[in-house]
């Protein structure tokens, strides 16, 4: 039985590189690799070339020199006498935050019309039908243009709510006043505070501020705890306790013992001469992209919860119903789980987009990165290789954070399967 | 059994009862309104603020739209007119920027002359796309064939196109309808020669040029067919390499000496000169053909089981998804000439197309992954089975039904990528949006006209878009094949 013997392995030779499949794809990924390395250093030695012909240098040294410009509403306090890199720092807190009230905004305005199309009302699914193909179908360049048109053209200055008798009236019970300059809204104040701690550089956080945080996150934890406390007493004797006026309790009865003591109360906006004080005077440009991005990403993001909701079949809903599910239940134990599982990676990427987006900040004049790095240190300094280089490397790093951080979410609630 | 049944069943009837009409509520307009508008109190709330939608957009802006002016040579006119006409207060819309300058919107600041150059242009991309697009119906191909003839030919004799271009525009419109009825894979040749005489046709200069890239690609798939029986690898390389040498070496003087000898040139135009639509189409074109197939390559390199390719794969594509377009059209505009040779200096339109394909190419990579992925693995141990190699496997069998798979996707891709054409404004190129007109708005005539350009461009942009993703659905429908 010993005859049958393996085939003699045919001895190596140089045209097995291109034709055997075992080594071809060897060759391939040395053929990709020499031509890649060339490609860089082709580049990079043009690079050089190109530098040392101009007489400059690759050094980010412009960073720490004065900036020398202004950056109206800063999120931490920043005056033309700061460097670069405390701009920078400035615009790329700008980005967060426009991107993460929008992404906010966007996403609640987005469920709802997602909701709203599915709806068995004829004529509010057209409206909103009407709604979400008007902003998928037209660049956001120009909903961040004309909303800013509308702010800076239709509405008055300032100087129109002055008087006895005036032309234009504060709108949310004399809350916020919109103007052609800035949104006057009402901001908080503290009659007994606590005072700031100082973080270093300049920058400060209310005590009162942390003292919210801890209560709220503090209050979430407590919160899990009573979950797997009610979830304990389910496995042992079979019977739910009642939860949700101690999950209540546990969030809101402590804020509200702080807001008592810390006194906090909404400090409206006042027209004291030609301007508004007293509240917060937030700048169109802020506010326009804002919406824009809301109604942009919002009419998206409607598409996707849509689709999410129809991906579960009606079979799903009526097996629940069999089961003796109420439709609240039904929902949360039932649909939802496994709408999320196709809502959530493309809603990733919309927040992801959005965060891009913001930087149309540009067609504004809204300081963001783009604005702050990318744009008035680009031209002071004349280091368009540095900043432009850096710019992406921050916006990519926070692609890959805000990525990141989604697909470990979305890892938690998606249907394991298997 | 049957007795006892007779003897308790009091009463069995013998005939039928006639058909009688449905209740008054289960029919009709009123029901209608009480089903889809009234069936609760969400409902009804739903309802009313609906309608106070509706009165709320009409009541402010019918008047608006109502009071139109078309005639005019200013804003200040306009206004005139409006207060003339429906009194002092009256507000309204002064669509006479648009009939002033509705050239700029549309051309940029091509020479007036020369319309007709990106008309037919624009008309042979039809013709182009015809065999690409509308493969599947005879009907519909006949149909956009036919009325990409007439608008074309009607068009360009409402510009004033000269009489022998007029003659070329109509002989290729009316051959390809012809061609179409007989054999429409010939059209193929059409599409394969249109970016060379779209990009001559627009850009003007001599034909020699075109002609000449031409001639090196000709020359490099004789090469290609000559050495194809030695081995196919070599043909490849003889292929790429004899085209690559004649376009870098040879074609330039080529055409500079054939031009000399015979001119065969039309107006240039300067790539500064476009603008409006015209650059919004351009680029969006020529981003949509290049990207596809860039992306196609990028999808396979993600998905391949070679490492460093696919880390290559990876690295591109999540570095160019992770950053605004915006920057990397400010690559495209400052930092390309560190990038490039020191005198390189080439048009800042090619650069931006360049760009964008990147841009839309790593997209679309990832649109054309998830096609890949939700494949069953089936159908790749199937092309395994019956022996075809790597790419005739990917070209027959996988390609084909991963592609149908995405294709809302890649079509939501090539949206975007088209309203990402605006955002050329910012580096310093006239988009219709803002570029043109801000440009508008400069001239004294027309300052702090805003909402009808706005209306305007996003009309115009809104069809485009709307009638893509509209063929998207009509594509995924006529190339489904499982059986429902």
């Amino acid at each position: 039985m010993s005859d049958i013997t393996a085939p003699a392995q045919p001895s190596f030779r140089p045209s097995m590189l291109i034709y055997d499949r075992r080594y071809r794809s060897l060759t391939i990924q040395v053929v990709v690799f020499i031509l890649v390395m060339a490609a860089a250093w082709w580049l990079v030695g043009n690079t050089i070339q190109n530098l040392r012909a101009m007489g400059k240098d690759f050094d980010f040294g412009f960073l720490w020199s004065r900036a020398g410009y202004d950056i109206p509403s800063p999120p931490i306090p920043y005056t033309s006498n700061d460097t670069h890199l405390r701009a920078t720092i400035v615009g790329l807190l700008n980005t967060i935050i426009i991107s993460f009230l929008g992404c906010i905004a966007a996403t609640i305005l987005g469920v709802a019309v997602g909701v709203a199309r599915l709806s068995n009302n004829w004529l509010f699914a057209r409206l909103m039908t009407i709604y979400v193909e008007m902003f998928r179908n037209i660049p956001l360049l120009l909903w961040i243009l004309i909303i800013y048109a509308i702010f800076t053209e239709i509405l008055p200055a300032p100087s129109a709510y002055r008087g006895d008798d005036p032309a234009w009236s504060m709108i949310l019970f004399d809350n916020v006043a919109l103007t052609n300059r800035y949104t006057a809204i009402p901001t908080l104040g503290l009659t007994n505070d606590p005072g700031e701690l100082d973080l270093g550089a300049r920058i400060l956080i209310d005590w009162a501020t942390i003292a919210f945080a801890v209560v709220l996150i503090g209050g979430w934890f407590v919160r899990k705890a009573v979950l797997a406390w009610a979830q304990r007493t389910q496995d042992r004797t079979g019977d739910r306790p009642t939860t949700w006026w101690i999950n209540l309790a546990i969030m809101v009865v402590p804020s509200l013992l702080l807001i008592w003591y810390f006194g906090l109360h909404l400090i409206p906006p006042e027209l004291k001469g030609f301007n508004f004080g007293g509240g917060l005077n937030v700048q169109n440009a802020f506010v326009a992209l804002w919406l824009a991005l809301t109604l942009y990403t919002g009419a998206f993001i409607a598409e996707i919860v849509r689709a999410g909701i129809l991906a579960v079949s009606r079979g799903q809903t009526e097996a629940a119903y069999a089961l003796g599910m109420r439709s609240n239940k039904t929902m949360n134990l039932v649909i939802l789980p496994q709408a999320l599982r196709v809502i959530i990676p493309p809603l990733i990427s919309q927040y992801l987009n959005l965060t891009k987006n913001s930087s149309l900040a540009i067609a504004v004049g809204y300081m963001d990165l783009r604005g702050t790095l990318g744009g008035t240190t680009l031209n002071q300094t004349g280091r368009e290789l540095e900043a432009i280089v850096l710019m992406m490397l921050i916006y990519l790093a926070l692609s890959l954070v805000i990525s990141g951080v989604m697909n470990i979410h979305n890892n938690r609630v998606k249907l394991k399967e298997r | 059994m049957s007795e006892l049944h007779a003897q308790t069943v009091p009463f069995v009837r013998d005939t039928m009862l006639p058909q009688q009409p449905p209740p008054n509520r289960e029919t009709g307009a009123l029901h209608w309104l009480r089903a889809n508008l009234f069936s609760g109190p969400i409902n009804t709330i739903l309802t009313i603020l609906g309608l106070l939608i509706i009165w709320f957009l009409v009541s402010h802006f019918w008047d608006w739209f109502a009071h139109s002016v078309w005639n005019a040579e200013s804003l200040t006119q306009c206004r005139e007119i409006i207060a003339a006409t429906w009194g002092e207060d009256a507000r309204g819309a002064c669509w006479a920027v648009i009939r002033e300058r509705w050239h700029q919107y549309m051309f940029g600041f091509y020479p007036r002359e020369l319309y007709f150059r990106p008309i037919i242009a624009f008309g042979f991309l039809f013709v182009a796309l015809a065999p690409v697009l509308f493969s599947e119906s005879v009907r519909i191909r006949r149909i956009v064939l036919i009325v990409a003839a007439a608008a074309t030919l009607i068009l360009s004799v409402m510009v004033g196109a000269p009489l022998p271009w007029l003659v070329f525009a109509a002989i290729v419109m009316i051959g390809a309808v012809v061609v179409a009825e007989r054999n429409a894979p010939w059209l193929l040749i059409f599409s394969a020669l249109y970016p060379l005489l779209g990009v001559w046709m627009l850009w003007g200069g001599s034909a020699w040029g075109e002609l000449s890239v031409l001639a090196s690609v000709a020359l490099g798939w004789l090469a290609w067919r000559l050495s194809v029986r030695i081995s196919p690898l070599i043909a490849v390389i003889a292929g790429v390499a004899v085209t690559l040498a004649l376009l870098l070496f040879v074609a330039g003087d080529a055409a500079e000496d054939l031009q000399s000898l015979i001119p065969l040139d039309i107006t240039a135009i300067d790539s500064d000169q476009f603008g409006g639509f015209l650059l919004s189409i351009t680029i969006g074109v020529a981003g949509i053909a290049l990207s596809l197939p860039l992306g196609i390559i990028l999808a396979l390199a993600r998905r391949s089981d070679m490492f460093l390719v696919n880390k290559l794969a990876v690295v591109f594509i999540e570095f160019i998804r992770g950053v605004p377009l915006i920057t990397l059209l400010f690559v495209a505009s400052l930092l390309l000439n560190y990038f490039l040779p020191p005198g390189t200096n080439f048009d800042i339109i090619l650069r931006v197309i360049i760009m964008v394909t990147i841009f839309a190419a790593a997209y679309m990579a990832e649109v054309i992954r998830g096609g890949l992925a939700a494949l069953p693995k089936g159908q790749y141990e199937a092309a395994d089975a019956l022996g075809l190699d790597y790419w005739k496997a990917q070209r027959l069998i996988i390609l084909p039904q991963a592609l149908k798979i995405s294709i809302p996707g890649i079509v939501s891709t090539f949206i975007g990528m088209f309203k990402d054409t605006t955002l050329v404004v910012f580096v310093g190129l006239f988009d219709p949006l803002k570029g043109i007109s801000d440009f508008v708005r400069a001239n004294f005539a027309w300052k702090g006209v805003y909402w009808e350009p706005f209306i305007f461009t996003g009309a115009i942009f809104f069809i485009i878009c709307f009638s893509m993703s509209r063929y998207s659905m009509y594509l995924e429908r006529r190339l489904q094949r499982d059986h429902r």
